[in-house]
């Protein structure tokens, strides 16, 4: 049983660490858009032959 | 659907004209196609072998414990591993809007990735393995396979910071996912100390060994089976049902979750085992949390198909990955509750869990890769797929085939799990004879190998389906396109300096999944490493003599672990079969460990003592002669092959480094040491009416291993238990 200290501060750790990324990542606008992303990449590539008018 | 681009625009985004490399994905894809229909007929080969036994007769190279970790290898690695490359090379251009970061690296990871694939298979029939199931390739190779995985990584994250578009789509995020964990996992797994160039001995020894094996064993599948088609299904799904994917935020909350939760999961393969209870309990809890991240991931794959079921009527395409997707789900329902203590009683070590890896393997990853070469082809091709009723056959082949391959083997397994378990009124088991439990099942392997046929016949189909396909059209080697360099926008100038540096997400992406692996990773098998007290010491148990090592590492060789169990789990069911639970103290000297993931025949830990050699003398050669009915190959040449004594001494001497108490100088007396034991036994044999038995021979060495295996415990004191 002496491990299960070891565990459970890991654990918080890596829960700190994750809420932690979240906030950063949504701090940094990565999540703003949750829309668009998902449409935007249906979307085919235009072809060199194709002339753009 | 096409659109005109702008120019340019406000923000300063520029048009420019990019070409995406096709011809490595063409090579991935041809890669994927030739050794996929090998691991297939060698699939088929061992399924034959399970009720005919002397199918393609008593050749060493070909027997079932060499080519069965051949299939396996050749199907994970070769087959989905090329289909993955072809997966991310495609997508990562387009959703990137760049070319691979660089055509000498795309080159070399090809090149290099298929001479590992061939190296394995030149290897693994001649029996040199590890015998960690899935990472059975030798220390060589494995140096090999990190610097090929390091050489995709770099390409990958190269093209990534160059990419044109800002957002990195959630595809791309399972790709990154991948490659690190993937290289954790596998030089962590990898660790060994050499003994030569051919040979090995496990860093870990016992639980510690299994710990580790079975940590990255599900993360391969997790990280290597499912991650990477996760990404290629949110890829190719959305594009091939021109829909976007039903809940983009949901992609991006299972996927966080799946590789936080995912890395935890690997106990779940020793339920019941010697490892300490609370890394079961801990594996038990996450592997049923994973429900949630996966069918995140089917549901959302699935649901993007609203509105536009009619395409699954018609799309060969999508028809492929609905019945992925489905099984996906399946699986991954099957997963957590097979995690479950009292199911996986059950259903471990039977043909439930093959069944169950079948269902995976075939149809979602098989039935995904197949999607994305009926998509790919015609559109590198410049031209339309040749036959859509040939992709039908090839669909309804596929998709039977695994039918008639699953239904049997979940049938056989719970048959024979119970009939392990069944006890008569008297408290005797009803089955005492293990091999009762086998013929039963006979009818069932037969099923299984006329599916795996059908699935081979598919897959012909559909490779002939897509020659023709390419035939009819010219390969679009390098596919121009025009992009808006959206990375040259004002609004993504960064602010800091630092911040360059970094390049945003990616590396940052990068940096969070290796720190997410790398805690669950460390918090689950480090504790077991460390901690003195999780293996209780027992006095009796001693390392292996010279002659009992070499005969464990034919044991290795010969693939035994592929049908037998080292590993009698605590219930009365298996206690009164074989004898007492194995404690965790009897391994301490094993390296690699043995415990095995599947009971084809009977368990082996408390064989030793048990016959008399004279039996195994007549089983090893021909098992029917002891056994009516075994299924069970003869191992003819070891009979004829003298032991090889010349790495003996380098063999202790690597063990007493990686601390095994052999007495000093013990190494220069190995070989006379086994010489005297082979001698005995021998002369044992020759008294039991075994006349002129060579003690050179590797039998030899293998009767001595197995009458030692699980008898130190008897020699302690009744009350000096460890545990």
């Amino acid at each position: 049983m002496s491990v299960m200290p070891l565990l459970v501060i890991c654990s918080i750790l890596v829960a700190g660490g994750f809420l932690l990324a979240f906030l950063f990542a949504t701090k940094r606008g990565q999540y703003d858009d949750l829309g668009t992303p998902a449409v935007r990449m249906l979307f085919d590539d235009v072809h060199k032959k194709t002339e753009i008018k | 659907m096409d659109t005109n681009v702008p120019l340019g625009n406000e923000r300063g985004g520029r048009v420019e004209t990019v070409a995406y490399d096709n011809n490595i994905v063409r090579m991935f894809a041809i890669a994927s196609l030739v050794f996929g229909v090998v691991g297939f007929l060698v699939g088929i080969i061992v399924a034959i072998k399970l009720y005919i036994p002397g199918f393609l007769g008593g050749i060493d190279f070909l027997s079932y414990g060499r080519l069965r970790p051949l299939h396996t290898n050749a199907v994970i690695f070769a087959f989905a591993g090329n289909a993955i490359f072809l997966g991310v090379y495609y997508s990562l251009q387009r959703l990137c809007k760049t070319r691979m970061f660089s055509d000498t690296l795309s080159k070399i990871h090809f090149w290099g990735w298929q001479l590992i694939i061939v190296s394995a298979a030149i290897t693994l029939p001649l029996g040199i393995t590890t015998s960690k199931e899935y990472a059975e390739l030798e220390w060589p190779i494995d140096l090999a396979i990190t610097l090929v995985w390091v050489v995709f990584g770099w390409n990958m994250i190269g093209t990534i910071l160059r990419r044109k578009e800002k957002h990195m789509y959630v595809a791309i995020w399972f790709y990154l996912a991948t490659f690190l964990t993937v290289a954790l996992l596998h030089v962590v797994n990898s660790l060994s100390l050499p003994v030569h160039l051919l040979k090995s001995y496990s860093m870990y020894a016992g639980v510690q060994d299994a710990l580790v094996q079975w940590w990255y064993g599900h993360n391969a599948v997790a990280f290597f089976l499912t991650t990477p088609f996760l990404g290629i299904m949110y890829y190719f799904i959305p594009k091939a049902a021109e829909r976007p994917v039903f809940s983009y935020r949901l992609s991006i909350i299972h996927f966080w979750a799946l590789i936080f939760l995912y890395i935890w999961a690997g106990p779940h393969h020793l339920l019941y085992t010697a490892l300490p209870d609370w890394a079961q309990s801990l594996g038990v809890v996450f592997s049923f949390m994973l429900i949630a991240p996966s069918w995140g991931g089917m549901v959302n794959g699935l649901l993007t198909l609203r509105g536009a079921w009619d395409k699954v009527r018609t799309d060969p395409v999508l028809k492929f990955m609905v019945v992925g997707v489905t099984a996906y789900g399946m699986s991954t329902f099957e997963g957590p509750m097979m995690s479950l203590k009292n199911i996986n009683a059950l259903t471990h070590y039977t043909d439930y869990i093959i069944a169950h890896v079948h269902l995976g393997a075939l149809l979602w990853n098989g039935g995904l890769t197949f999607a994305m070469l009926y998509y790919i082809f015609p559109r590198i091709y410049r031209t339309k797929l040749y036959s859509i009723s040939m992709a039908n056959w090839h669909f309804w082949l596929m998709t039977l085939g695994v039918l008639i391959y699953v239904i049997p083997l979940y049938w056989g397994g719970i048959t024979q799990s119970l009939m392990w378990k069944q006890f008569l009124p008297d408290g005797t088991l009803q089955y005492p004879n293990f091999l009762e439990t086998v013929t039963q099942l006979i009818p069932m392997y037969v099923m299984r190998s006329i599916g795996g046929t059908l699935y081979l016949l598919g897959a012909c189909v559909g490779i002939w389906n897509l020659y023709k396909t390419a035939r009819s059209g010219k390969l679009l080697a390098n596919e121009e396109v025009q992009v808006v360099n959206r990375m040259a926008e004002k609004s993504h100038e960064p602010k800091e300096g630092w911040h360059r540096l970094l390049e945003g997400t990616p590396v940052r992406f990068s940096l969070l999944i290796f720190v997410a692996v790398l805690i669950g990773g460390v918090v689950e098998f480090v504790p077991t490493a460390l901690v003195e007290s999780n293996i209780p010491t027992i006095a009796s148990v001693k390392p292996y003599t010279p002659l009992e090592l070499e005969g464990r590492d034919i044991y290795v060789r010969e693939g035994c672990y592929t049908c037998h169990s080292q590993m009698i789990r605590p219930f009365r069911s298996e206690t009164e079969r074989y004898g007492e639970y194995s404690k965790v103290g009897e391994f301490v000297y094993d390296r690699p460990f043995q415990w095995g993931s599947k009971r084809t025949g009977p368990d082996l830990h408390r064989i030793g003592g048990k016959y008399p050699n004279a039996w195994h003398w007549k089983h090893m050669n021909e098992p029917r002669s002891t056994s009516p009915g075994s299924i069970m190959p003869g191992y003819g040449w070891m009979y004829t092959v003298d032991l090889d004594v010349s790495h003996t001494e380098g063999k202790i001497l690597t063990m007493q480094k990686l601390g095994v108490p052999y007495p000093e100088g013990f190494a220069a007396n190995a070989v006379a040491d086994l010489q005297a034991q082979a001698a005995t036994i021998a002369e044992e044999l020759g008294n039991a009416g075994i006349k002129n038995v060579d003690p050179k021979k590797e039998i030899v060495a293998m009767i001595a291993y197995l009458q030692r295996l699980g008898t130190d415990i008897k020699k302690m004191p009744p009350t000096a238990s460890g545990n």
